[in-house]
């Protein structure tokens, strides 16, 4: 039989490649329009994930997460996150 | 409490029960109060309170949460214990699977209790059996001595690194949790030399020098699958160690239980009774009687039932007659037994003829597994060991 996992039982290293990546699971992705970003963080202090990051211009989520749930772009005051189909 | 390790005394099963875990310093012990098992959580913390017993108590609410609260010690990599009966074993039920899953060598003792409903607070042993497929390790005890013994020798399984697997000590409560017996209490030094192969901290922990992730997330199904085939086959591995750590016992403290099974005068028997905890005591005084008077009949007392004794049994089946498993627990959609089904299952297995399998049903409700029902149970038997037709089931007290 192969086996993937050195352990006994469901214990894994935290390092975040062994993480599941729950971008996997979306079907629509946020996408931000840098020049609109104010960068005021709402979008960082919604996310239910706490995927989206803080980048030089702007604010955007980190997709190897982001489940594609939409609330950064709802929140968003200066409307810049459009929701993109996959 | 006065400490009586080192001794000779007539205690029941629930205080014989304590001394066990006392025996073994566990680091955390978490009991909710439920009938019959009450007087060990209390047996222990008089202990603690005492100073005989250097142990962590949390007093929880619930049973979920007595076991809840050892998965977290336990990950830790403490030795931890826990004891409950009927429904508060129903109401542990996810924390039991958790417990199993993740493979935590917790060690719990079940004052075994009728299971609702009828309601009834009274000796039986379903509420131990329905949970025969949590992926624990289940043993059980035909004397208080058995219950303080085999409480040792379950830590020494519990904690191997090749099993890694929690273990419940059965018992029929009121029987065995209330009645008194001779015991030998074994000395703090010798228990310590018997557990001293485990517990030195080598399994994985839970600890801020080494992060892990625990109980993760289990994605994709494959690695899901890997998971339980690790579990099943760390249950089969324990099967062999059960009988050499019996077998060590032995050679210690000089009582030794046969390992998965015992055979009692059964190895030149064309019929064989099988019986399960308390009533085996019982059994055993018929099959003398049944041998004075030139009967072929011996006994066989499945003391693991879970994982459950295949190749010993296998062996020890070989060649007999008929067998009648004397059962305290019900399953109802087959309207038998669990002891039955499950020797059932073996029977295409078994090299040569196979033998007719007939199941009684006995003890439910707090009533006595009597030697009148034993020696009935014997002459049915041994009429199919004939060729005689005898129905399958029978509920022997109805009779």
């Amino acid at each position: 039989m192969r086996f993937q996992s050195p352990y006994e039982a469901p214990w894994a290293s935290p390092e975040p490649e062994l993480d599941i990546k729950t971008g996997e699971w979306r079907f629509q992705r946020p996408v931000t329009k840098v020049g609109k970003c104010r960068q005021c963080g709402w979008c960082y202090i919604f996310c239910p994930l706490g995927c989206i990051e803080e980048r030089e211009t702007h604010f955007a989520a980190n997709l190897e997460y982001c489940k594609g749930c939409g609330i950064c772009a709802r929140v968003c005051p200066a409307k810049a996150i459009a929701v993109v189909r996959e | 409490m006065r400490d009586d390790r080192g001794k000779v005394r007539v205690i029941d099963g629930n205080k014989a029960a304590a001394y066990g875990v006392l025996l073994c310093r566990p680091d955390v012990i978490s009991c909710f109060p439920i009938t019959p098992q009450s007087a060990l959580g209390e047996a222990l913390s008089s202990f603690v309170a005492d100073g005989l017993l250097d142990a962590e108590i949390v007093e929880p609410e619930g049973e979920n949460s007595a076991l809840s609260s050892l998965i977290g010690a336990s990950v830790a990599g403490g030795r931890t214990f826990t004891s409950t009966s009927s429904q508060g074993l129903s109401f542990m039920y996810d924390a039991y699977l958790f417990t199993a899953g993740n493979r935590l060598p917790v060690v719990m003792a079940i004052a075994m209790r009728e299971q609702v409903a009828p309601h009834g607070v009274v000796a039986g042993q379903q509420d131990a059996v329905l949970v025969k497929d949590g992926g624990w390790i289940q043993l059980y005890a035909e004397s208080c001595q058995e219950i303080l013994d085999t409480i040792i020798m379950a830590y020494r399984l519990a904690e191997d690194p090749e099993v890694l697997l929690p273990v419940n000590v059965c018992y029929e409560g009121f029987y065995l949790s209330y009645q008194s017996q001779r015991v030998e209490i074994p000395r703090q030094d010798e228990v310590d030399r018997f557990l001293a192969p485990v517990g030195g901290g080598g399994r994985l922990r839970l600890c801020p020098e080494n992060p892990m992730t625990f109980s993760s997330y289990t994605v994709p199904g494959s690695l899901y699958t890997e998971y339980r085939v690790k579990h099943c086959a760390a249950l089969q591995r324990a099967k062999g160690k059960w009988d050499a750590i019996d077998e060590e016992f032995k050679g210690v403290f000089g009582r030794g239980y046969g390992g998965q099974i015992e055979e009692y005068r059964s190895e030149d028997a064309e019929v064989l009774i099988v019986s399960m905890g308390c009533a085996t005591g019982t059994a055993r005084g018929v099959i003398d009687r049944e041998r004075e008077r030139g009967g072929s009949v011996g006994l066989l007392k499945i003391k693991m039932f879970r994982p459950f004794p295949v190749e010993r049994l296998l062996k020890a089946l070989r060649g007999k007659k008929a067998v009648g498993v004397i059962d305290r627990n019900v399953s109802y959609a087959w309207s038998c037994g669990h002891g039955y089904l499950e020797i059932r299952s073996l029977l295409s297995d078994i090299e040569g003829a196979p033998p007719r399998v007939l199941n009684f049903i006995a003890g439910l409700g707090g009533d006595d597994v009597t030697p009148a029902h034993v020696e009935r149970a014997v002459e049915m038997t041994c009429a199919a060991a004939e060729g005689r037709s005898v129905k399958p089931v029978t509920w022997l007290s109805l009779e």
